[in-house]
C-alpha cells in the first residue's frame, strides 16, 4: 500500500471520480466515501427525487436566508392594506385579514416548517427504532410488553391522540411536536421489529454471536445500520404527513399561536375570507403541498439507493 | 488420544411446546485431536444442527458435549468461541452487507481481546490467500470464493483448535469449491485444526475427512471410516443408497 | 433428427452504469428431440440463454438474434401475446425452486387445473381427470391427497414433481429445465431426473438441461454444451465428457473431488483469458 493512494489525489493521474469509484479501496475512508459516491450516483438517475431534493434545498436556503429575502416584516399589520390580492403593488402574494405580507409570513413560516419537521424526524423514528430493535432481538416478555404498549398508541386515530397530548400539554409549537412525536412512533417500532426478527436470525448475526458479541453491542452495530436505511425511507414517505398533522394542530388552533407565520395557522385565519378573497388561504396550502410533494418524491428515490434488500444480493 | 470434541446422547429441539421438534436423536460421536471428521446426511437429518448445539445457537439440547475433555453448561464463555469456530455455509449471507472486510475482522479481533489489530488483519488476509489489497471491500464487492474466504478469515481470527465447516462449499462453483477445500487443507496442515465438517456431498466429505458419521432423520445410523466407506463396507443399507447415488458418477 | 428449435447468434445485453454487460455473447445452437445440457458456472449464461429462448429476460435486459426458430418460425418476430402462448403450450420453463413457481395460498389441484383450463376449453371435471392424470405421470402415488394439498406441506421433491406436472400439461415439445435439481438430495434428485427421462422419451420431447453439474449432465443427457463467459466454448457427447478437450472443460473435471480416485489436493482450475476472446462454438447436430 503506498501512501499516495490514501489521500485523495488533486489533480492528474487518477481523478477523484475514479478514486471514488474504485473497486479496490486502500483506505477505510476511501471505501466509506466511495459507498457514499455510489449512493449519490444512483440517486442522481431518479430525477423525481432530485426535483424534491431541489425543492428542499431551496426551502433551507429560504429558512437559513429569511430576513434577506422576504421584503416585509411578517409582523407589522398595515390594516389599510388589508385583503390585497394577488400581485397587488409591493405585495406579490398579497396581504392577508391584517394587512401583512403573505410572502413574507410564507418565508418566515419555512422555519417554523423546517423547525417541526426536524424535531419530529428526530424524536419519533429514534424512539421507534430503539423500541423495535430491543423488542424483536429480545423476544419474550421483553416483546409481548413493548409491542402491547406500542398497539396501546395505535389504536387511537393519530390526530385524536395528539389532540388529547396538547390538550394535556398546553397549546404551543414545543407541545405540538411532542405530541405528534408521541404518537408517530408506533409504526417506526412497527417496522424495526419486523426488520429486527428477520436479521436476528440470519448467518452474520449468528457469526458474530461466535466471537462472543454480547446484545447490546449486536442491537446498535449490527442491527441498527440495516435498519436505519428503511427507516430513513420511512421517515422522508411521513414527512407529509407530519407536515400535515403539524398543520392541522395549527389549523385548530392547538398548535403554533398567532402572530406566528406558521402555514397551518395561515389557512385557518384566511378560511374567513376563503370565498371572496381565496388567495389568503391558498398561497400557505399550496408551500404546504409543494413541501409534502417535495419529501415523497426524495423518500420514493431514496427507497431505490438505500433498501438492503437491493444492496444486499 | 486425545480427543478434541466427544458428544454422547445429544438430543436437540426446535420450538416450543406446541410444536417441539426433535431434530437430533441421541447422537454420538468422538473427534480425535487433529482429525478431520465428516457428518453426511440429506437435508432435514439434523447434520448442521449439531454443529448448532455445539456452538450455542440451538439452546434446548441436553446429553454431554465435552471440547477438549471440558463438558459445556449451557452458556458459552468467550474461552470457548477462542477454541471452536464456525464457517458458514453461504458466503452470500454470513457477511454483513454494511460491513467492510477490514470491519468484519477487526472487531472479531477486537472482541478477542487483541490489540495489535493492524497487523492481525493483513495477516489473516494474507492466510487466506487475499492479500491486502481486498481490506477495505464491501461484500458486494467481493465474489462468493472471496466471500467465503473472509468468512474463514474471521473465524481463524480467534486462533482456535476446532473448525466446525457447515457445507462450506456447498454455494460455490466447482472450480471455486476446489480452491476454498485445498485453503482448508492446507490451514488444517499449517494451524494442526481439527475439522468438523458437514455436507450433503460425499465426494466432498471422502476427499476433506477421515472419518464421517452417517446421519438421517435425526439420527447417527454410523460412523465409519472413509476408507471403510470406498471400500463399501457399510453396516447400514441407508449409506449404501448415499453412496450408491454419489460413487457411479464418471468424469 | 429433426430440428424443433435453432438459434442463431443469441445476445443478451444488460445496460449498467459502467456500459454494456453481455451476459450472452453470440450463442448458436439447435435442439431436436433430444437431451441437450447446458453447462457453465455461475455466471457463463447457461440460466440467460434458457430464458432468452422464451424471451423472458428481465427488463432493462435485450435480447437480439439473427433467429431463434421454433419449427421455422422466429419467436423474435411474434408478439408479447403470441409469445405467451408459446410459453404455455409450446415451450415449458421448470425453476430451481419449486417453493417461488407454486402460488402459496391455492391448492396443488386447483392450481393444475387452472393451468389446464389456461390452455385447453376444458370442463373442471375434465381438466381435474387431466391433473390427476398428470400426478400419476409424475410418480405420485397418493394423487387424490396431493391435490387438496398446498404447496407448502410438500417435500422439496414433491414440489419438483408437482411443478414439472404442471408443465407438461399442455403437452409441450420442448421443456427448458434450470437446475431443476440443484435444491433437492441426491436420493430424491434420481427419482425426479428418472420421471424426466421418461417423459421426454415417451413423448418425444426436447429437453434442455441447465446446470452446474458435470457430473450430473454427463449422465442424464445425450449432448452437451460447454459455456464460458456467454459464450460455448465446446461441444461434446454426454457420454465421452470425460474425454472433453478445451481446457476450461478439463479444468472443471479435474477440480471436482472424486469418491473412488482420491487424491491430496484438487487442481485449481486457471483461467485463460484468451478463453474469453475466442468464438463461440457452434451447438448443432
Amino acid at each position: 500500500m503506498s501512501m499516495t493512494s490514501q489521500t485523495p489525489p488533486s489533480s492528474g493521474g487518477q481523478s477523484l471520480r475514479q478514486w471514488l469509484l474504485s473497486d479496490t479501496p486502500t483506505s477505510r475512508r476511501q471505501a466509506r466515501l466511495s459507498a457514499l459516491y455510489q449512493g449519490w450516483l444512483a440517486l442522481r438517475q431518479n430525477h423525481m427525487a432530485m426535483v424534491g431534493l431541489a425543492i428542499l434545498v431551496v426551502l433551507i436556503s429560504i429558512a437559513l436566508f429569511a430576513p434577506l429575502i422576504a421584503p416585509h416584516d411578517p409582523f407589522v399589520q398595515d390594516l389599510a392594506n388589508r385583503l390585497q390580492p394577488l400581485g397587488s403593488e409591493g405585495h406579490l402574494l398579497g396581504t392577508d385579514s391584517l394587512g401583512r405580507d403573505i410572502l413574507s409570513r410564507l418565508i418566515y413560516g419555512a422555519r417554523i416548517t423546517l423547525y417541526i419537521v426536524a424535531l419530529v424526524a428526530l424524536i419519533a423514528p429514534v424512539v421507534g427504532l430503539l423500541v423495535g430493535t430491543i423488542s424483536g432481538y429480545a423476544g419474550g416478555w421483553t416483546d409481548v410488553i413493548l409491542m402491547r404498549i406500542t398497539d396501546i398508541f395505535l389504536a387511537f386515530p393519530r390526530l385524536v391522540l395528539a389532540l388529547a397530548f396538547v390538550a394535556a400539554l398546553g397549546a404551543g409549537i414545543e407541545n405540538a411536536v411532542l405530541a405528534i412525536s408521541l404518537t408517530a412512533w408506533p409504526p417506526y417500532a412497527r417496522m424495526a421489529r419486523a426488520e429486527t426478527l428477520t436479521i436476528r436470525s440470519s448467518d452474520y448475526i449468528s457469526a458474530i454471536r461466535l466471537q462472543g458479541a454480547g446484545p447490546l453491542r449486536i442491537i446498535i452495530k449490527h442491527i441498527w445500520p440495516l435498519c436505519i436505511s428503511s427507516l430513513i425511507v420511512r421517515v422522508t414517505l411521513d414527512m407529509a404527513g407530519i407536515i400535515l398533522a403539524a398543520a392541522g394542530l395549527g389549523f385548530l388552533g392547538l398548535g403554533a399561536q398567532p402572530p406566528s407565520p406558521e402555514w397551518g395557522a395561515m389557512i385557518s385565519e384566511g378560511r374567513r375570507f376563503i370565498l371572496d378573497h381565496w388567495w389568503v388561504a391558498t398561497m400557505p396550502g399550496l408551500a404546504i403541498f409543494a413541501v409534502s410533494l417535495a419529501f415523497n418524491l426524495l423518500g420514493d428515490g431514496l427507497r431505490d439507493v438505500l433498501d438492503p434488500k437491493d444492496s444486499a444480493s | 488420544m486425545n480427543a478434541a470434541l466427544e458428544i454422547n446422547a445429544l438430543n436437540v429441539y426446535f420450538g416450543d411446546h406446541g410444536a417441539l421438534v426433535h431434530a437430533v436423536k441421541s447422537a454420538s460421536l468422538t473427534v480425535a485431536k487433529g482429525a478431520s471428521f465428516g457428518l453426511v446426511g440429506e437435508s432435514g437429518s439434523g447434520k448442521s444442527t449439531i454443529l448448532k448445539a455445539i456452538t450455542g445457537l440451538a439452546p434446548q439440547w441436553n446429553g454431554e458435549i465435552k471440547v477438549e475433555g471440558r463438558p459445556l453448561g449451557a452458556k458459552r464463555d468467550r474461552n470457548f468461541y477462542k477454541t471452536v469456530q464456525m464457517v458458514f455455509q453461504d458466503p452470500y449471507a454470513s457477511l454483513h452487507p454494511r460491513q467492510s472486510v477490514d470491519q468484519v475482522l477487526s472487531e472479531t479481533l477486537y472482541l478477542h481481546g487483541f490489540r495489535d489489530i493492524d497487523d492481525r488483519v493483513n495477516q489473516l488476509l494474507q492466510d487466506v490467500g487475499l492479500g491486502p489489497a481486498f481490506r477495505f471491500r464491501y461484500p458486494h464487492q467481493l465474489s462468493g470464493g472471496q466471500r467465503q474466504r473472509v468468512a474463514i478469515a474471521r473465524a481463524l481470527a480467534p486462533q482456535p483448535d476446532i473448525l466446525l465447516l457447515d457445507e462450506p462449499t456447498s454455494a460455490l462453483d466447482v472450480s471455486v469449491q476446489a480452491e476454498i477445500l485445498n485453503l482448508l487443507s492446507d490451514l488444517r496442515a499449517a494451524h494442526g485444526l481439527t475439522f468438523v465438517m458437514v455436507s450433503h456431498d460425499l465426494a466432498v466429505v471422502a476427499h476433506m475427512c477421515d472419518q464421517a458419521a452417517v446421519m438421517q432423520h435425526g439420527e447417527i445410523l454410523e460412523v465409519l471410516s472413509i476408507d471403510a466407506m470406498r471400500a463399501g463396507q457399510t453396516a447400514h443399507p441407508y449409506t449404501r443408497t448415499l453412496l450408491d447415488a454419489s460413487a457411479n458418477r464418471v468424469a | 433428427m429433426s430440428t424443433l428449435l435453432d438459434i442463431e447468434n443469441l445476445w443478451v445485453r444488460f445496460p449498467t452504469r459502467n456500459g454494456i454487460f453481455d451476459a450472452v455473447r453470440g450463442v448458436s445452437f439447435s435442439l431436436g428431440r433430444e437431451r441437450l445440457g447446458i453447462v457453465g458456472e455461475s455466471g457463463s449464461g447457461k440460466s440467460m440463454t434458457g430464458r432468452a429462448i422464451l424471451r423472458l429476460i428481465r427488463h432493462p435486459g435485450i435480447v437480439e438474434a439473427d433467429h431463434i426458430n421454433l419449427h421455422g418460425e422466429n419467436l423474435l418476430a411474434k408478439s408479447e401475446r403470441d409469445m405467451r402462448k408459446v410459453r404455455g403450450e409450446q415451450i415449458s420453463m421448470v425453476m430451481q425452486d419449486p417453493k417461488f413457481s407454486l402460488n402459496p395460498v391455492m391448492t396443488i389441484g386447483d392450481q393444475l387445473i387452472e393451468a389446464h383450463r389456461l390452455h385447453a376449453k376444458a370442463t373442471k371435471a375434465e381438466a381435474r381427470k387431466k391433473a390427476l392424470e398428470m400426478l400419476e405421470a409424475v410418480s405420485i402415488r397418493d394423487p387424490e391427497r396431493v391435490m387438496g394439498a398446498y404447496p407448502h406441506e410438500m417435500s422439496g421433491g414433491m414440489g419438483q414433481r408437482i411443478m414439472i406436472a404442471m408443465m407438461l400439461i399442455p403437452n409441450p415439445e420442448i421443456l427448458i429445465a434450470d437446475e431443476p435439481t440443484s435444491a433437492l438430495d441426491v436420493s430424491v434428485q434420481g427419482q425426479v431426473l428418472s420421471i424426466m427421462d421418461r417423459l421426454v422419451k415417451e413423448r418425444g420431447m426436447g429437453l434442455i438441461f441447465i446446470s452446474h453439474d458435470l457430473n450430473l449432465v454427463s449422465q442424464f443427457c445425450d449432448r452437451v454444451l460447454i459455456m464460458y463467459a456467454g459464450r460455448i466454448v465446446e461441444v461434446c457427447d454426454a457420454n465421452r465428457l470425460h474425454e472433453a478437450q478445451h481446457p476450461y472443460t478439463r479444468g472443471l473435471l479435474g477440480s471436482l473431488p472424486r469418491f473412488d480416485a482420491p487424491r491430496p489436493r484438487l487442481e485449481v482450475l486457471q483461467r485463460d483469458p484468451s478463453w474469453r476472446d475466442a468464438p463461440s462454438v457452434e451447438g448443432r447436430t
